[in-house]
């Protein structure tokens, strides 16, 4: 996994709701073997038709290109599909925002070095009319203290992060290293467990 | 300490607590199929690690799977890529496969049940969401990640935060032709999708523990749907009586030492919930969704209504234009094309026998085509000997084989663009059943109303 502690750049807003995993990578999609490669197919059938051609869509918009996602509440409903977060973070994305997350998604964004933070609805409000009003608006993410700003107003909250999963970002590690390393316990627990 | 049963349940498999109050939870039983375990086998052999308990690990093909000529090559050549890919990873790494032909082969979620694998007290995972329905037979069951796929494959462990828990209890007795996916469907009108999130939720009631096994599970499969971690019901004697018996379920003496343990899983009386709801079964009707989530169903008597936040329309305005339904409209009288009878809410042999009653001596409808996709060559041949092809045949219903069908269309079956499908699945998001097909989510009994109606209609104006 890529280590990840802070980042600057231009959003990407999405003020959709219970935007579902579905949506973020249609199950057509899903045949392949490989984690890589899903970023084309990222929101398919909302950038493009069925023939092809670009619809009118935020990320077919050339004005928006940073690597923040912005979304409304509920975002990463639906399915298991981890496939949504690779096609995010091979789109280009390391970050989403929104003001509420499902929770496989959540887990399987942290679990890709892809960060997922909550913030208050006034604050995603805040992040929505910034990008409107200036594309070009920057927000910094930095992972160390927790907190997101709105470079040209200053604005900022703080998030919450499990300290356990900060530290994986931070370093880039992951659950199966630590899991590993934890391997007596698990066999100490298999010989006293009973299964029926 | 009072404790509910997911507490039980969940403490039973904690091997060990690190910083930040994160369990490390054993898994019992885990689940794999095509679509989210290739890069988790990549992943082991990328980091040069063993498989840690292939015993523990059962694989199937259903996501991909044709539902007409399986004994066929699969045609499409990213399905086969991915099914064949199955079938090498479990050759290489020692798992046991009920693949295409198998007679085990099924929906992963309905051949669990069915073959005795999933029993009370467990915890099961599965890279796939719906894992949840496993949870009706008192056991912890979520879908985890292909990370996670990962992890489990390598320590049999997972690294948890422990879920809040919710209980939801309905009491009383359900109306005529008022089936336990309506049960499901009316919570989430209520809850909205978001409305579990962080959650695992234990169903009690004199409702719920009226549902046979079958319709339990339906209930817990749609947990997912609230955004809950899973669903739960305690076992019973109903819960004992539908393992007795079955291939994998412990036998004579063990089975019995077995029904002594699962009578210690219940909730104590007094034990604290995060969040408790309570229904009554007699306002609940049959339901339908008219929107692109399924938290948006109605009672099939109710107009479609206006959006929940008055200030922020846009999800609710794209959601009916996608749906082409208007605010206020009913939607019987709704003409309807498609009908999917199948996918792991609805495809087991009591949802085939229900439909089977209900179309005995009718046919279907001349605008309909109609699937009705088992959800295991168990529930296939079942249905069979029982003669409910020879039903569904002279009504003009379509009998496949095993798969999930068009309740993804990873596979040829899909919904055409702009068509309505009225299908016992579990999710109407745009474009689930194809590029462009509006879903539309509904009971068993709904579904076979529809079929011989051509267009939706109250059900229980024809029993
Ligand atoms: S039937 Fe549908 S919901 Fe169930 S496992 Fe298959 S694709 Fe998922």
């Amino acid at each position: 996994m890529e280590k990840f502690t802070k980042i600057n750049t231009t959003v990407v807003p999405l003020p959709m709701e219970d935007i579902d995993t579905d949506q973020i990578i249609p199950a057509r999609f899903l045949k392949a073997t490989t984690r890589e490669g899903f970023g084309d197919n990222l929101f398919r059938d909302w950038r493009y038709n069925q023939d092809n051609t670009p619809k009118d869509f935020i990320l077919n918009n050339k004005i928006y290109n940073g690597k923040i996602l912005v979304a409304g509440k509920n975002f990463g409903c639906g399915s298991s599909r981890e496939h949504a977060a690779w096609a995010l973070y091979d789109y280009g994305f390391r970050v989403v925002v929104s003001s509420f997350f499902a929770d496989i998604f959540k887990g399987n964004a942290l679990n890709n070095g892809l960060l997922p933070i909550t913030v208050p609805s006034d604050f995603l409000n805040d992040l929505f009319l910034s990008s409107e009003q200036d594309p070009n608006s920057d927000v910094l993410v930095d992972l160390e203290v927790q907190k997101i700003t709105i470079l040209d107003s200053r604005k900022f909250v703080e998030f919450d992060i499990d300290p356990y999963k900060k530290m994986c970002l931070i370093n880039g590690y992951d659950d199966i290293d630590y899991l590993i390393s934890k391997k007596g316990k698990i066999e100490a627990f298999e010989k006293n467990q009973v299964i029926f | 300490m009072k404790k509910t049963l997911f507490d039980k349940i969940w403490e039973q498999h904690v091997v060990d607590t690190v910083d930040g109050g994160r369990n490390i939870l054993y898994i019992d039983k885990h689940f794999i199929h095509e679509v989210t375990s290739p890069q988790a086998f990549a992943g082991l052999e990328k980091r040069g690690v063993p498989l840690f308990r292939k015993e523990k690990i059962l694989a199937t093909a259903d996501h991909n799977v044709p539902t007409l000529n399986q004994h066929l090559p699969i045609v499409d050549p990213l399905s086969r890529t991915q099914v064949n890919t199955l079938i090498k990873n479990c050759e290489k790494f020692g798992v046991e496969l009920y693949g295409l032909g198998h007679q085990y082969q099924g929906i992963v979620h309905v051949i669990g049940p069915e073959l005795g694998i999933t029993r009370p007290g467990m915890t099961i995972v599965c890279g796939d969401s719906h894992t949840s329905t496993h949870g009706a037979f008192g056991s912890i069951a979520f879908g985890i990640g292909t990370s996670q796929v990962e992890q489990v494959m390598t320590t049999q462990c997972l690294l948890l935060q422990k879920p809040k828990r919710m209980r939801i209890t309905i009491d009383g007795e359900l109306q005529n032709g008022v089936l336990s996916k309506d049960i499901i469907l009316y919570i989430l009108s209520k809850l909205t999708a978001s409305g579990g999130t962080g959650y695992f939720i234990e169903y009690a009631g004199s409702t719920i523990r009226s549902l046979s096994m079958e319709a339990r599970m339906t209930i817990c499969n749609m947990s997912i749907e609230m955004g809950a971690r899973g669903g739960l019901i305690a076992p019973d004697e109903k819960t004992f009586n539908y393992i007795k018996g079955r291939k994998f379920a412990p036998q004579g003496e063990q089975f019995d030492k077995a029904v002594t343990f699962w009578k210690t899983l219940f909730t104590d009386e007094d034990a604290q919930f995060e969040r408790e709801y309570n229904f009554k079964a007699e306002d609940i009707t049959p339901m339908v969704t008219y929107g692109t989530n399924p938290g948006m169903g109605i009672k099939i008597t109710e107009a479609i209504p206006e959006a929940i936040d008055p200030n922020n329309t846009k999800s609710y305005d794209k959601s009916l234009k996608y749906m082409n339904f208007k605010t206020g409209n009913s939607l019987i009288g709704q003409k309807i094309n498609f009908v999917f009878i199948g996918s792991c809410t609805n495809s087991r042999i009591e949802d085939l026998r229900l439909v089977a009653d209900f179309v005995k001596g009718k046919s279907k409808a001349s605008n309909t085509t109609v699937w009705i996709v088992p959800g295991s060559k168990q529930v296939q041949l079942q249905a069979q000997e029982e003669g409910l092809d020879k039903v569904f045949e002279a009504a003009g219903f379509e009998l496949r084989e095993p798969g999930c069908s068009a309740c993804l269309g990873m596979n040829e079956d899909k919904i055409p663009k702009g068509e309505y499908c009225i299908s016992t699945s579990n999710r109407n998001f745009e474009g689930r059943q194809g590029q462009g097909a509006r879903t539309i989510l509904a009971s068993p009994l709904m579904a076979a109303a529809t079929a011989v109606t051509g267009k939706i209609v109250d059900v229980r104006e024809l029993l």
